[in-house]
């Protein structure tokens, strides 16, 4: 069981929640939690942001109905979550990695960022977003001490275009990366890129935990399953269609 | 009041009648840690077929009210596999009979397959699940002709002695008719239901939600039409059945029984809450204390 301690709009129907509760499953950035949304069958999955021993910080979107309720959860309300899941990012000691997020896939970065930087490296960060009124945690991993670039679609805000557009314009070299975000992003990275990296993918899911094969995607390595096996992918292994 | 959770299967004992339910809980792995699996009556593994499947494009799961649709269709590491590599790891860590759930596109393959799990000491009973489309016949199901699922009963019967329980679909008109003409043709037992055909849409996209377009419904919502099947199956068989759909607490798993459900699986409840099946058997004796039930194994429809 988890509490929430505070939950603040921070973009366009962006909520940062910040829980309390026993966060000793949580190993590696880019894992996820399985929340119990009331009046909604399945959990909602959504990654872990940012955690210490005994809190917890989630940033999500209201797209549809499960995150319109959570978005109106309050203060010291018990929540139902199933913590940990998924394997998360594998840091790797690289002289430039880069750290790249599109719209909701921004917030597991920022734990990786932390790790990253605990490792003694400096990512740069390219956060993407459709526009100026989207874009969120800019300024906290700029607190980090990164240089992080921003690219809108619309041009309201950085580069305007998408994330490669900004790594482009800024001459932003990279020896290893790491993304989370829509599949195109992804796509488009794995293609622009050269360097090795690690994708964190999203799937439509039954269970979160491995149960149900609801969320496999075929890989070099055989049938994997994105909530168990994922949701962070190492490039080399995913096969896009 | 002691009370007794003991039922028998065709001859095959469980400590108590809390099945997880095929597709819900893989071959145990993922729960395996989080609770003794030891203390189920059985498991129900994932359906599996004479080869290895992938299944179905994704997104192959759409959430429903009181429930969801999954269109996985079958994915499995094939039969060989789950003989040499699923089973084995399996029994490291549960020590009680299994039900295998076995499921085919021709007659050929369900009798294939049955053969070779028929080899396998801890299977106690074989789940045959006939909801699968007949590919040499126009891809209609199994399971949704008398003939049909008569045949496959037949075909399995012959290459096992080992209980066959036919896996029953519920989209069909009458499904008394098909499961006596099973019984007829040597079915041991029954499951039931099968998931039950339906459909979502995205309405922002206006596509469904699901890439096979349809799924089948599971969960609470179906329990109403689960119960009433059990029920005409009850009334039309004299073999036992393990009933299914949408079973979350003690109070279904009384309420599955008292319909004529001689055992019960829990399905979709095992993919919101994992510990749901534990919970289950630990809330069952004192349901049963309230409602002055002393055995599980009398409780019949008398009406
Ligand atoms: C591993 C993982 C991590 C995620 N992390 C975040 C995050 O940090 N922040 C964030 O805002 N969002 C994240 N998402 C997406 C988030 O899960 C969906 O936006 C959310 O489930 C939508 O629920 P809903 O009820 O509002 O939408 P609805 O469309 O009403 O949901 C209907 C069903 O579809 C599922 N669904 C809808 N969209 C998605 C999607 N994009 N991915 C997976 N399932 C979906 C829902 O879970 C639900 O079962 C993540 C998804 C995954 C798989
Ligand atoms: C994700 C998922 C996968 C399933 N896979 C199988 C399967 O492989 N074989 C089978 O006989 N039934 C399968 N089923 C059906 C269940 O075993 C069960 O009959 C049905 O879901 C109704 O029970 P429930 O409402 O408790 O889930 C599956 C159900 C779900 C939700
Ligand atoms: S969501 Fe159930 S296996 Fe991944």
């Amino acid at each position: 069981m988890f509490e929430a301690e505070n939950i603040r709009a921070i973009a366009d129907k962006v909520y940062e929640l910040k829980l309390t509760g026993d966060t000793t499953e949580i190993v590696r950035p880019g894992q996820f939690v399985n929340i119990r949304v009331i009046g909604k069958y399945l959990r909602r999955p959504i990654s872990v942001c940012d955690w210490d021993s005994e809190s917890l910080i989630l940033i999500f979107k209201v797209f549809g109905e499960g995150t319109e309720i959570l978005s109106r959860i309050k203060k010291g309300e018990k929540m139902d979550i199933l913590s940990g899941l998924g394997n998360g990012f594998t840091v790797i000691e690289t002289d430039k990695p880069l750290l790249v997020g599109g719209g909701v896939g921004v917030p597991p970065l920022y734990g990786l960022a932390k790790k990253l930087i605990e490792n003694g490296l400096k990512p740069n960060v390219v956060l993407g977003f459709a526009s100026a009124k989207d874009v969120f945690y800019k300024d906290e991993f700029e607190s980090l001490g990164l240089k992080a670039y921003v690219a809108t679609v619309d041009g309201t805000m950085g580069t305007k275009g998408f994330v490669t557009d900004a790594i482009k314009e800024n001459n932003i070299e990279c020896d290893y990366f790491y993304a989370c975000g829509p599949n195109p992003m992804l796509k488009a990275l794995c293609s622009e890129l050269e360097c090795s990296g690690q994708l964190s993918l999203e799937e439509r899911m039954g269970c979160g935990f491995g149960a149900c094969m609801g969320c496999s995607i075929n890989t070099a390595k055989g049938i994997k399953r994105v909530c168990h096996d994922g949701p962070v992918f190492f490039k080399e292994d995913l096969l896009w269609k | 009041m002691e009370v007794n959770m003991k039922v028998n299967l065709s001859g095959v004992e469980l400590d108590n009648p809390i099945i997880p339910a095929s597709g819900t809980f893989g071959f145990g792995e993922e729960f395996k840690d989080l609770y003794d699996l030891n203390i189920l009556g059985s498991i129900s593994f994932k359906g599996t077929t004479r080869e290895p499947r992938f299944g179905n494009p994704t997104p192959r799961i759409a959430e429903c009210p009181s429930g969801l649709l999954n269109s996985v269709g079958l994915q499995n590491p094939g039969i060989d596999a789950v003989i040499n590599e699923e089973i084995p790891k399996l029994s490291k860590y549960f020590h009680k009979p299994l039900i295998a759930n076995i499921s085919g596109f021709s007659i050929e393959d369900y009798a294939f397959a049955c053969e070779k799990i028929d080899k396998v000491e801890q299977v106690g009973i074989i789940e045959v699940n006939i909801s699968c489309p007949n590919v040499k016949h126009g891809g209609m199901s199994f399971g949704t002709s008398p003939e049909s699922a008569a045949e496959v009963t037949k075909a399995v019967k012959e290459v096992t002695t080992k209980p066959v329980y036919i896996k029953l679909s519920p989209n069909v008109t009458d499904i008394a008719a098909i499961a006596r003409a099973c019984e007829a043709a040597g079915a041991d037992g029954f499951s039931l239901i099968n998931t039950l055909l339906g459909m979502r849409i995205d309405i922002k996209k206006r596509k469904p939600v699901l890439a096979n377009v349809v799924g089948g419904l599971s969960g609470p919502a179906v329990f109403p039409v689960a119960l009433r099947m059990v029920y005409q199956v009850y009334k039309a068989v004299s073999v036992p059945i393990i009933g299914m759909g949408g079973i979350s607490s003690a109070s279904d798993v009384i309420e599955m029984m008292m319909a004529g459900a001689s055992a019960v699986q829990i399905g979709s409840a095992n993919l919101v809450d994992p510990f749901i099946c534990k919970k289950i058997i630990e809330e069952l004796p004192i349901k049963m204390q309230e409602l002055g039930i002393s055995s599980l194994s009398e409780l019949k429809p008398d009406f």
